[in-house]
């Protein structure tokens, strides 16, 4: 997502402001054993952060770590080392670079150690892996670890029974056990209120992601959007800071969209905008800025994308925290991140987005490591084509595997998609 | 029957993609339905209670030639998903009037999604078991989920099923479970009359054929066995680890025990081993189902282990029970759950001076030549390592 990646890209206030959020929560973290603060360790979907706050945590996320390891050029090393230690080829490497960076000394990106986690919060949304990972890192920490079971939405829908049970392990297994690492008594007026800002800061992101509905978006909602999620998918939900953020950044795009600006990227503004695709699955870290070129400079811009929804998906049918169900709202949270909705479900809404943002088609990243987002995106991919009657393609990277990103292969890929995409509109304007 | 008749049977069925046995069980009377299941585990007893014919999908097997369903996966991702898309899409699976697919991993959650948009026809339900093991939270949600498959399979069948059929099927299963346990216990006490090969046939055939056909078969052929007159060698008794979804080609298993190795305990098949004890007639049915795999299932890697401590302690049992000497782990290719579980398990392999090995195979593999000489290799060590 969003992590301490963005130094020779950012322009403006809104990501100078990131910035330092993020350099707080990592200083925040390597700090706890001078300050005493505990931390929990957990991850992007189903982050149930203003939870976490409620006890006085601090919130680390591997998921990011790893990918700012990445896109710091680190993971390849920390993915051999791990396969060294015994770990398969085959498997996740966010997992394998976040044990990597363990063997390295756990270093923080402000250079110093991260302190072992006081609690491992497993929270078990929208992918297997996420059960082993934290497993394995509780070999390592033995520490106490909690798993906060998230039902998948087999059916595309969430039923009571699928919400009680997400809400009696928060009230039963999660919050007891939070206040005993934490020593914190659970306020549940505390929650209501960091929920509050919850909402309101994805009020402004969902404005932010709506924008790219207008031809010349003004955002890209793929590579630009893995900044505008940082601080929501991460320690920042349920705080004042995220809501400001959120409020600046909707203002800058306000006035990008008033001065008919496009995105901006990390090698300026855009140029014209020739293509607008919806992307699925999630980015490649290793040569982030080098896949996004072979978007921006060919005039591709993304304006909606599903990993923009990892974390939570606020933008397609409408949910937001709420602070009177506090907890029934962060089950329903946990339960409608993307990677938890069923397949036809996701194909609806790719569908649906492809429509509703004048889409040319939809490009999918298949990425080798995640199953999650992989297994069935090809049928996916058949289904929008026949929905939409748009063309629809097909790459594959991995997240923070540098072996598996072949740039040319995938330029030559993305070539003729726009070629593509150009051979659609002759054909339907002849 | 003789074992050999048995065990050609047993082959026949598991050579038969195209499930007649099933097909004919279906035809046999007008209504009945057959509903498939994917690994690791479904509660059979809810379906057979329904009047309905529990299937276990495990894949196409090494003959299945794939050619639509690559066209549905990715190269990277383990090869049971593609097949079991080419037994659909090939029609193998037409008859088959509901799916069921466990919360074993990614993929075949995912899988649910993909039948529900290919096969819309089907009453195709993802299948989620709890992670929560207290009775009055993990309990009570699968006890309301087991309630919905209920539901979900008496509409689809047009029956009502009542407490008392689904206790009738809790006995049948429990009886199955006795003698599939007395099957594992006699090849850990005999296994040079019991050869892996065969029980891994007799297992699979548990999953086409109705549980009662199933308890006839196991009975059959340990009173066949008994008669046989079969040599003891000096193999090296092994633990097989990692094979609870994807299906190896039996020749892998062959090789295995060609390679000087009884197979003493796996985990084949373990739908049929999931529950470790009887479950309870007495009382609510559904909860007595929910509850004894809160606390009497087997541990499995997409299972959460709540205590550091207890972590893959589970396999280093199972070596003593058997009075293995060794662990062969076999994963499928791109298996996350056993291949992500796997350092965990060695770790406790290591600590405990269980010696191991580990490879990895996809159902179609043709060449076992490198995995008869590795086990061969970690046979003829441990033999030499406990001469020494
Ligand atoms: S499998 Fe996918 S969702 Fe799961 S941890 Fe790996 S990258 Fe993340
Ligand atoms: S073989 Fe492994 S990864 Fe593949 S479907 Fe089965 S459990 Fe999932």
């Amino acid at each position: 997502m969003c992590a301490d990646v963005s130094t020779d890209v950012i322009k403006d206030d809104s990501m100078l402001l990131q910035k330092k959020m993020i350099a707080g929560n990592y200083d925040k973290i390597t700090s706890a054993p001078e300050t005493g603060q505990k931390m929990v360790s957990t991850f992007v979907p189903g982050n149930i952060n203003e939870l976490i706050m409620c006890f006085d945590f601090a919130n680390n996320l591997p998921e990011i770590n790893a990918l700012g390891n990445a896109m710091r050029k680190q993971s390849g090393s920390m993915i051999s080392d791990a396969e060294k230690m015994g770990h398969s080829e085959d498997v996740c490497t966010y997992v394998k670079a976040d044990l990597g960076m363990m063997a390295k000394g756990n270093i923080a990106p402000n250079g110093k150690p991260m302190p072992n986690p006081d609690m491992l919060m497993l929270s078990y949304t929208g992918c297997y892996t996420f059960l082993k990972w934290f497993e394995l890192l509780r070999e390592q920490y033995k520490c106490p670890t909690v798993m906060l079971h998230v039902p998948y939405e087999g059916d595309g829908k969430i039923t009571k029974n699928m919400r009680d049970y997400v809400v009696k392990q928060l009230k039963e297994d999660v919050i007891p056990m939070m206040e005993e690492v934490s020593g914190v008594k659970f306020d549940i007026d505390r929650l209501r209120e960091y929920m509050k800002a919850s909402a309101k800061a994805e009020d402004d992101l969902v404005w932010v992601l709506k924008s790219a509905k207008n031809i010349r978006s003004p955002i890209d909602a793929y590579f630009g959007g893995v900044y505008y999620i940082g601080p929501i998918f991460g320690a920042f939900r349920g705080t004042e800071d995220a809501v400001d953020y959120y409020r600046m950044l909707r203002v800058e795009i306000e006035d990008r969209l008033a001065k008919g600006l496009g995105p901006v990227t990390p090698e300026g503004e855009m140029g014209e905008e020739k293509y607008r695709l919806v992307v699925e699955g999630p980015p490649n870290w290793t040569n982030f800025r080098e896949f996004w070129k072979m978007f921006h400079e060919d005039g591709a811009v993304v304006v909606a994308s599903s990993y923009s929804k990892v974390g939570g998906v606020y933008d397609y049918d409408g949910f937001r925290h709420d602070p009177q169900n506090p907890l029934e709202s962060l089950a329903e949270y946990c339960m409608g991140c993307y990677t938890n909705r069923n397949l036809p479900d996701r194909t609806t809404m790719m569908a649906d987005l492809v429509e509703e943002y004048q889409a040319d088609g939809m490009l999918v990243n298949s990425i080798k490591s995640c199953n999650s987002f992989a297994a069935g995106e090809l049928l996916m991919l058949r289904e929008v084509e026949a929905r939409t009657g748009k063309p629809c393609a097909f790459i594959e990277t991995d997240l923070v595997d540098p072996r598996y990103f072949s740039p040319a292969n995938v330029k030559n890929r993305l070539e003729s998609y726009f070629q593509m995409i150009e051979q659609k509109r002759q054909s339907q304007a002849a | 029957m003789s074992v050999k008749e048995i065990i050609d049977r047993c082959e026949v069925l598991f050579e038969d993609i195209d499930f007649t046995a099933a097909r004919e069980w279906k035809a046999a009377k007008p209504g009945r339905k057959v509903v498939g299941y994917l690994p690791i585990y479904v509660p059979s007893e809810i379906i057979h209670a329904a009047g309905m014919l529990p299937l276990g999908v495990l894949g196409g097997g090494s003959d299945l030639e794939v050619i639509h369903g690559d066209a549905y996966y990715q190269s990277y991702i383990c090869r049971i998903p593609r097949s079991t898309v080419e037994l659909g899409v090939t029609k193998r699976l037409d008859f088959v009037d509901g799916m069921l697919f466990p919360s074993t991993c990614d993929v075949i959650r995912n899988l649910s999604g993909v039948w529900k948009l290919m096969f819309p026809e089907v009453y195709t339900r993802y299948f989620d078991t709890p992670q929560n093991y207290k009775k009055e939270i993990g309990g009570e949600f699968y006890k309301n989920d087991l309630r919905e498959l209920l539901e979900g399979l008496e509409e689809m069948g047009g029956v009502k099923v009542t407490d008392d059929d689904l206790r009738a099927s809790i006995e049948v299963y429990n009886e199955r479970r006795q003698w599939v346990e007395k099957v594992y216990q006699f090849r850990r006490d005999q296994p040079w009359k019991t050869p892996s090969s065969e029980i891994y046939l007799l297992m699979r055939a548990g999953e086409v054929i109705p549980p009662e056909e199933h308890i006839q078969l196991m009975k059959d052929y340990l009173a066949a066995v008994e008669l046989e007159e079969r040599r003891m060698k000096d193999n090296t008794r092994v633990v097989l680890n990692g094979s609870f979804c994807e299906q190896p080609p039996l020749g892998l298993i062959k090789s295995i025990e060609l390679a000087g190795c009884y197979i003493v305990d796996d985990d084949y098949i373990m739908a049929n081993r999931m529950i470790t004890t009887d479950i309870a007639t007495e009382g609510d049915p559904l909860e007595n189902i929910a509850y004894a795999f809160l606390t009497d299932s087997m541990p499995f890697p997409s299972k959460f282990e709540p205590s550091e401590e207890e972590k893959g302690l589970y396999l280093a049992d199972y070596v003593r029970k058997a009075g293995a000497e060794g662990v062969i782990f076999a994963a499928a290719s791109f298996c996350d759950p056993a291949l992500l579980d796997q350092p965990l398990l060695h770790h406790v392999l290591d600590d405990q001076k269980i010696p191991y090995i580990a490879f990895q195979f996809a159902e179609n593999s043709g060449q076992m030549q490198p995995i008869r000489e590795q086990a061969g290799t970690f046979a003829d060590s441990i033999k030499l390592w406990s001469a020494a």
